[in-house]
């Protein structure tokens, strides 16, 4: 049965349109930069809508756009598009970080015209990921973010990067062709025989007879995720990879890229394999304290700023995992609750994580340098900037009133019921957090001013504009977080009820 | 030979009369550009009598003819319209290359017609000895076509071909000869019919004869899939031979390899399919693997393209291994997603070619590290080449990510989830080499300019129609692939009991 309502296919497509109306129509660098702001304010503007037209009472899923797509005789698979609760603020937050990147790129210079076209493309196959929901659909957009991500990260980077844009997509691309064998096996079950996320999303996948045994397509599944997400001991592209990245790129890759790996989590190792995910919660748990405790205490002893927030990344991952976990045990009043958590999650630290990389990357624009030994007392030459960062870096350390305690409240509240023992043990990496975020801030905002970067400027009115974007989402959220939790929680509500019926 | 027959093999009748035209024009001494253009539009007598004869064959139906030697289906007007297709699109891109050749024979586009009618008739071939002529027919014109550019590698590419098909034919008609022995037929259908008798259980294929003929005769077509292990000829010749003469060979011929493979394992040896179907999926195992780890090691595009072919010719496989009696509902996904396949990949791969035929043209060399800022030089044939790169790896949106989809759904669908692994991890390993071709061009610096060519530019209207056309396949077929499906489900039918 077809239905169309546009309004999310156009979110999708309009990057990509636009990104392709650049190569072929618009000439001038500067020209291109304010198309491609354009594109993306218009992208921004119809992910606001979505997410303010998203009815909390209505049906599940909403905004369907559904047709045929591939058919033939043994394989059928549809165009569907539709947001959830899960999905709704996730496009909001592509939304705003697609228009931070495109901002906080202005002073590209080198290959402008290919470098906005890659950047818009990304942004389709994110937000594609987000609201697909027919498994080919979804795969198709999970792999397409490879290619532009690759030519990102190998032409506009710095270092290694050859070897870092391979690694990523040497990970992403194992992770995803294990996903591949997971969702075929999925669609070649008598009774099944459809690769509709809808109808698996209100059953579950589980009590159907697979040809790889259930577990097993559950752990494709879950490689691939944790490999995105990222988890210990999959991690190690994600340091090279934002190291090398340009900012916009870090922007992306921490804001939304590595939050399809927790989205997939959510919605379907725990929303399709609810039984088999209780069955392995303590399994989970395990490896979100150690990826939370590892990631924490290697980023104590960075020295690169960006190397120091992609390290912390990985920590703040780990949250994502042990609110997943907390579904070992849900009764009672903290159904949920750990889910809910893991969801808000991944909307905070994309805005902080995002506010955070925009920052190190304007301070390495104009100091050079992002060895923190050799910065420090640059509050005095550049106040605005500094403030950013450090709303950044409290929200990031999870200071009360900014969006980060909200979500890390939750995800310990439910994980402490499910295992009190290994939440405490994680909750060790938050005090960890306070400590390296900290004595970041101390080490290269503060201290005495240095003659060397005395002629340096403060952010200039376009640098400015995404910082004050994501300033006001942190604490927006942090000050008034019913706005998403409510949203959340009709998303994950049908979810949690799936694990304990 | 009836008015009918005439009539079931009109289009290979009128294709290699165009090309015998072309041929005794050329002698009169016609101008170069009119007989590609005669060549061209030749082509569409063929066309529309293969659209005549879809037409008139009913759906799932077949019309026998030739003493029942051959079978026109829809089956094998697939086969018919992508094999002409292939060669209208290569004629095309022969345009410019042809100039690279000490002079313009007009033997060239005949010979390119008599190779394509001879694996348009394989494609309908339903007794031995005709596919064996057809085999031959659709080889012997490519040797010839391989020695074209009179250098040593080119000359040396030629030999390699005649001696190894030669070797593989010996081997394909002493394999046939066993099963004609042990069935007392030529005929695909009556062989099947002999071959249904239960037979010994404890020997594969149920007896030894059908054991080591069926061996061989694999091992025969082999060489035309150019699947390992029979694929030591492909490198060697896709690096001496003319480009658009190893387009046409990756393409057709693999095309027309896998048609004939579909129709005698299908036909002849439905009562084996367990059998086969394992001796398959290790094949596609073996040619994928191979394929794709010596193609890393390769600085020469068109080498490159040759192992990356072998890694194809496994993936292709995979589809002959999917057979119905594996599959939980006895529906075989296997040859519907193979055709599909063959359609996607031939897209890609003639982009692919087309586009190094303009790239090479002005580095003057066919080495990867040659092709360094293609990127800035030759924007549009870098962009196609890229293109081909991004969908042989398999990754959306293009044709062969389809293809692949549906292939590895099919070797689950028939419980062979390990070959689906298989292929995808073997599809990961592949992106490094490929993406390496896109890194040359793209994100290297350009070297200092080479200056001089030794070849012709490569930009007339006909060769950036093929270009164009390859190309916009690729994407359209990826985006769309109920364009083909609905054809390959129609084509597969023949093949279905």
């Amino acid at each position: 049965m077809e239905t169309f309502n546009g309004l999310l296919t156009a979110v999708v497509l309009l990057p990509l349109v636009g990104g392709l109306a650049i190569l072929a129509l618009v000439r001038g660098d500067r020209n291109i930069r304010l198309f491609a702001a354009a594109i993306a304010l218009a992208d921004l503007v119809l992910s606001v809508i979505i997410f303010a037209s998203f009815d909390q009472d209505g049906a599940r899923f909403q905004l369907i756009d559904r047709f045929d797509w591939i058919t033939s005789a043994s394989f059928n698979a549809q165009y569907q598009m539709g947001v959830d609760g899960l999905s709704a603020p996730l496009v909001l937050l592509t939304g705003i970080l697609g228009l931070c990147a495109i901002l906080a790129s202005w002073n590209i210079t080198h290959r402008v015209k290919e470098y906005f076209f890659w950047l818009l493309v990304l942004q389709t196959s994110v937000m594609g990921v987000f609201v697909s929901l027919d498994f080919i659909l979804f795969f198709l957009f999970w792999e397409m973010e490879l290619i532009p991500m690759y030519f990102l990260i190998s032409i506009w980077g710095s270092g290694r990067k050859q070897y870092s844009a391979m690694k990523f997509l040497v990970f992403t691309f194992l992770g995803s062709a294990f996903m591949l064998v997971a969702i075929l096996a999925l669609y070649f079950v008598p009774g099944v025989g459809h690769f509709d996320m809808i109808r698996l999303a209100e059953t579950g996948a589980e009590g159907i007879r697979t040809i790889l045994p259930l577990t097993v397509v559950f752990w494709f599944f879950f490689v691939a995720f944790a490999i995105k997400l990222p988890v210990l001991p999959v991690h190690t592209w994600l340091p090279d990879a934002h190291t090398d990245a340009p900012t916009a790129v870090s922007v992306m890759l921490a804001g939304v890229l590595l939050k399809m790996g927790g989205y997939g989590l959510l919605r379907i190792i725990v929303g399709m394999f609810p039984g088999i995910a209780a069955d392995h919660a303590l399994e989970l748990t395990i490896l979100a304290v150690v990826t939370i405790l590892y990631g924490a205490v290697v980023t104590v002893r960075q020295t690169d700023l960006k190397r120091l927030i992609a390290y912390s990344s990985v920590s703040h991952m780990g949250i994502v995992l042990l609110g997943v976990g907390s579904i070992g045990l849900l009764s009672g009043d903290f159904a949920g609750i750990g889910l809910n958590g893991a969801a808000m999650q991944l909307f905070t630290h994309g805005t902080i994580t995002g506010l955070l990389f925009l920052c190190v990357g304007l301070i390495y624009d104009k100091a050079h340098t992002r060895y923190i030994p050799d910065l420090g007392g640059l509050a005095g030459r550049m106040p605005f900037i500094t403030l950013a960062f450090v709303i950044a870096g409290l929200a990031s350390l999870g200071l009360p009133g900014m969006s980060g305690f909200v979500a890390e409240v939750l995800v310990f509240f439910g994980a402490f019921k499910a295992y009190p023992w290994l939440t405490a043990f994680g909750a060790f990496g938050i005090v960890l957090t306070a400590g390296y975020i900290l004595w970041m801030l101390e080490r290269a905002l503060f201290g005495p001013a240095r003659p060397r970067f005395a002629h340096l400027k403060d952010a200039n009115f376009v640098e400015a504009i995404p910082l004050a974007l994501l300033i006001v989402a942190i604490i927006g959220v942090g000050v008034y977080p019913a706005i998403l939790t409510d949203v959340f929680k009709a998303g994950l509500e049908p979810i949690a009820a799936l694990v304990q019926p | 030979m009836t008015g009918h027959d005439i009539y079931l093999l009109s289009p290979e009748l009128s294709l290699a009369g165009v090309g015998l035209l072309v041929m005794a024009l050329d002698l009169l001494g016609a101008r170069k550009d009119w007989l590609f253009f005669i060549a061209f539009a030749g082509l569409a007598l063929p066309v529309a009598l293969s659209v005549v004869l879809w037409d008139d064959v009913h759906s799932g139906g077949a019309m026998a003819g030739v003493f029942g030697s051959i079978s026109i289906d829809k089956f094998a007007l697939f086969f018919k319209f992508l094999i002409l297709g292939v060669a209208g699109l290569v004629v095309l891109a022969s345009v410019d290359y042809v100039r690279r050749m000490e002079r313009l024979k007009g033997e060239f586009l005949s010979l390119i017609f008599f190779s394509a009618s001879g694996m348009m008739l394989l494609a309908s071939a339903t007794e031995l000895i005709t596919l064996y002529v057809s085999l031959e027919l659709s080889t012997l014109p490519i040797i010839a076509m391989a020695a074209f550019l009179k250098t040593d590698r080119s000359s040396e590419s030629a030999v390699k071909y005649l001696v190894l098909s030669g070797i593989s034919s010996a081997l394909l008609l002493y394999g046939m000869v066993l099963v004609w022995g042990f069935t007392g037929s030529t005929y695909l259908g009556d062989i099947a019919l002999a071959v249904a008798a239960p037979g010994d259980p404890d020997v594969p294929f149920g007896s030894y004869a059908l054991l080591v003929g069926i061996i061989l005769m694999v091992a025969g077509f082999g060489f035309k899939i150019s699947s390992a292990p029979f694929q030591m000829w492909v490198p060697d010749v896709y690096e001496g031979a003319p480009t658009p003469v190893v387009a046409f060979l990756s393409v057709a011929s693999k095309a027309a390899g896998f048609a004939i493979l579909l129709r005698v394992f299908y036909i002849a040896f439905p009562a084996l399919e367990l059998d086969w179907a394992l001796l398959f999926a290790v094949l596609a195992t073996i040619s994928m693997t191979l394929g794709n780890l010596v193609a890393m090691t390769q600085s020469n595009i068109k080498r490159l393209l040759a192992y990356s072919t072998i890694a194809h010719a496994g993936y292709i496989l995979v589809g002959l291994a999917a057979v119905s009696a594996r599959a939980d509902d006895g529906f075989a996904a296997g040859p519907d997603s193979l055709l599909f396949y063959l359609g996607v990949y031939a897209a890609t791969n003639l982009a692919a070619f087309f586009a190094i035929i303009a790239l090479t043209s002005k580095t003057g060399s066919d080495n990867i590290d040659d092709l360094s800022g293609m990127g800035r030089r030759a924007p549009v044939p870098a962009l196609v080449l890229a293109l081909a790169m991004i969908s042989l790896i398999g990754v959306p949106p293009t044709g062969v990510f389809i293809g692949k989809l549906f292939l590895f759904s099919a070797a689950i669908d028939a419980d062979l989830a390990w070959l689906a692994i298989v292929g995808v991890v073997n599809s990961v390993l592949s992106a490094y080499y490929y993406l390496r071709v896109i890194r040359v061009m793209y994100i290297e610096e350009p070297a200092p300019a080479q200056g001089w060519s030794p070849y012709p530019e490569t930009s007339s209207p006909p060769f950036n129609l093929a270009l164009a056309i390859s190309a916009a396949a690729v994407v359209v077929l990826g985006v769309a692939p109920r364009l083909l499906t609905w054809v390959t489900d129609v084509a597969a039918g023949p093949l279905r009991p």
